[in-house]
């Protein structure tokens, strides 16, 4: 199992580099992942979009899709890839606690 | 009194459930209905060959009638919406149907307006689909004089149906271009929104190999968000640009029209469906099969196939006051032509992703599962005449609708790791 200091501790990452146990999460290790993407300080429209992500994680079991994100939070695709360059979906799933989403087959 | 069940959407999944319901239940004791809007039936997996003139329009359509069973009431009419709550279809040219019991398979359709600049100028010009049997067409006869440049596949969404369709378009355009003496001529780039040319490792890696092999280049996590007509490219939502002379998009696919219009659709109009009983999660007697489930399943024609064994089952139950006890477990099973008269196939569910081995019988085949060979192309080509003649109307293959892990196995650098 992988692991890295993250906020000071040492914590279990799954195989996509993603937070093992959704327990270990808190806003430093989400900041600490930000910087790790390449997202930056994390603002005010960021947590829109990452808290989005949690509620939708714990009602439905997945990360919501780009479409989805657009459609419910209110940040627009343009926004999103401003906010998350490259892969929005993924990167603020990653942030946010939450495994990798899951491809779509 | 008589009890009916309407069916909504006859194409794969609809025939299949119609014949299978209407040869369970007494006409006496079940009425059934069946509404399209169309009445000629489209075999989908063969418009993967109409650009490269292996087959015309005549090999891919039938008249619906042909596969339907007797005593059951065949309406043509486009649906308006669904008012799951009370009970009713509401329909374009006809009278409103109250139901028992509601199946909706109306499928999944391309929605090219959902990108920005798709359907303008250039749409079916030097922009096309071959997920409609007017854009295979429209390829068809632009291939006949293109003298070669950029060639421009592009995913747009996931999901879409038939996910490997675009790696075998592309596989043919190989062979296509090579036996007209053009190949050099011809640049091929796959541009996808997903990290590796498919969604799961294994395959990914041997498909990705293949693509290598064949001079076809790959461009990754690329999420489209416009194109530009005038310069010929398509732009990414992070600003990427890749030119093109010819664009053959797959766009954003989606659930029909009348499952938004009845608020039963998710953010891209498919129905949240349990995964295993195919009952809709909104609705008790209202069960979903094909691609206009919400199902992390392939959306493909076989696994419309083994569900419809699944959900046949549990309607049958549900008619008998019992509780649904069948379980769909993701079962696909998907030939992919690979060009040169040769293909693979690949055999998967929600857990085992597609591994090597030999199918359907171990060990003997005639299959091989995620190799190349000649026999899988002949599968491929076969699969039409079941099609026809035995799939939708419903009767038993020797196929289980569960994915059995006889006659797989798991590569040994896989193997370690696991
Ligand atoms: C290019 C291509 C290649 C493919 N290759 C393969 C393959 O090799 N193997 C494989 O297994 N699958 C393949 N598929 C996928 C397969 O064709 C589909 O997954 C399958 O047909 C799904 O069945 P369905 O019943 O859910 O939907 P469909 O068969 O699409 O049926 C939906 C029906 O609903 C009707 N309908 C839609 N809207 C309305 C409305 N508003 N009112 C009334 N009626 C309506 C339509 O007319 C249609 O008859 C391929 C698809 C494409 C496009």
């Amino acid at each position: 199992m992988e692991t890295a200091v993250l906020d000071n501790r040492t914590i279990e990452l799954d195989k996509d580099g993603n937070l093992a146990n959704r327990d270990d999460w808190n806003e430093n290790i989400a900041q600490e992942f930000a910087n790790m993407e390449g997202v930056g300080e994390l603002n005010e429209r960021h947590w829109i979009v990452i808290n989005f992500m949690r509620k939708e994680f714990d009602a439905k079991g997945d990360a919501p899709s780009i479409r989805k994100l657009t459609k419910e939070s209110g940040v627009s695709t343009k926004e999103l890839y401003a906010l998350f360059p490259k892969g929005p979906a993924k990167k603020a799933a990653k942030i946010a606690g939450l495994p990798k989403p899951k491809g779509c087959i | 009194m008589m009890k009916r069940i309407v069916i909504l959407g006859a194409g794969t999944a609809g025939t299949i459930m119609a014949n299978k319901l209407r040869k369970a239940l007494k006409p006496g004791d079940w009425s059934i209905t069946i509404v399209d809007k169309e009445e000629t039936h489209y075999y989908q997996p063969g418009f993967l060959f109409i650009p490269f003139g292996i087959y015309g329009k005549q090999d891919v359509i039938k008249p619906k009638r042909q596969f339907f069973p007797k005593n059951i009431e065949v309406i043509i009419s486009e649906i308006d919406r669904i008012a799951p709550d009370v009970n009713k279809v509401y329909l374009q040219n006809a009278d409103a149907l109250d139901y028992d019991f509601l199946v909706v398979a109306t499928g999944t359709e391309i929605c090219p307006e959902e990108i920005e600049g798709m359907k303008e100028e250039l749409w079916h010009k030097s922009i096309f689909d071959f997920y409609t049997l007017e854009g295979a067409m429209a390829l068809a006869d632009f291939l006949k004089t293109w003298e070669g440049g950029k060639l421009v596949l592009n995913i747009a969404e996931m999901p879409i149906k038939c996910p490997v369709a675009p790696l075998e378009f592309l596989f043919l355009a190989d062979d296509f271009f090579r036996k007209k003496n053009m190949r050099d001529k011809v640049d091929i780039t796959l541009v996808t929104p997903l990290d590796a040319a498919f969604t799961k490792p294994i395959a990914a890696r041997e498909l990705g190999d293949f693509m290598e092999k064949k001079g076809i280049n790959i461009v990754t996590e690329f999420n489209i968000g416009r194109v530009e007509n005038e310069e010929k490219k398509i732009v990414s939502w992070d600003e990427r640009e890749v030119e093109f002379d010819l664009l053959v998009t797959i766009p954003t696919n989606m659930g029909i029209k009348a499952i938004e219009r009845s608020e039963m659709g998710d953010e891209l109009n498919f129905i949240p469906t349990d995964k295993h009983t195919l009952q809709s999660n909104g609705w008790e007697n209202v069960f979903v099969i094909g691609d206009a489930t919400d199902l992390p399943s392939s959306k493909a024609g076989s696994v419309a196939h083994f569900q419809a064994d699944i959900l046949f089952e549990n309607m049958m139950s549900a008619i008998a006051g019992k509780p649904l006890e069948a379980n769909f477990d993701g079962h696909a099973n998907c030939f992919i032509e690979s060009g040169g008269g040769k293909g693979l196939l690949i055999d998967f569910n929600y857990e085992t992703e597609p591994l090597p081995g030999k199918f359907p019988f171990p060990g003997i085949g005639p299959f091989a599962l995620l190799k190349e060979t000649r026999m899988n192309h002949l599968g491929k080509m076969g699969f039409r005449w079941l099609y026809w003649n035995m799939l939708i109307k419903g009767r038993d293959l020797p196929l289980e609708p569960h994915m059995s892990m006889a006659g797989k196995y798991i590569p040994e650098e896989e193997a370690e790791t696991v």
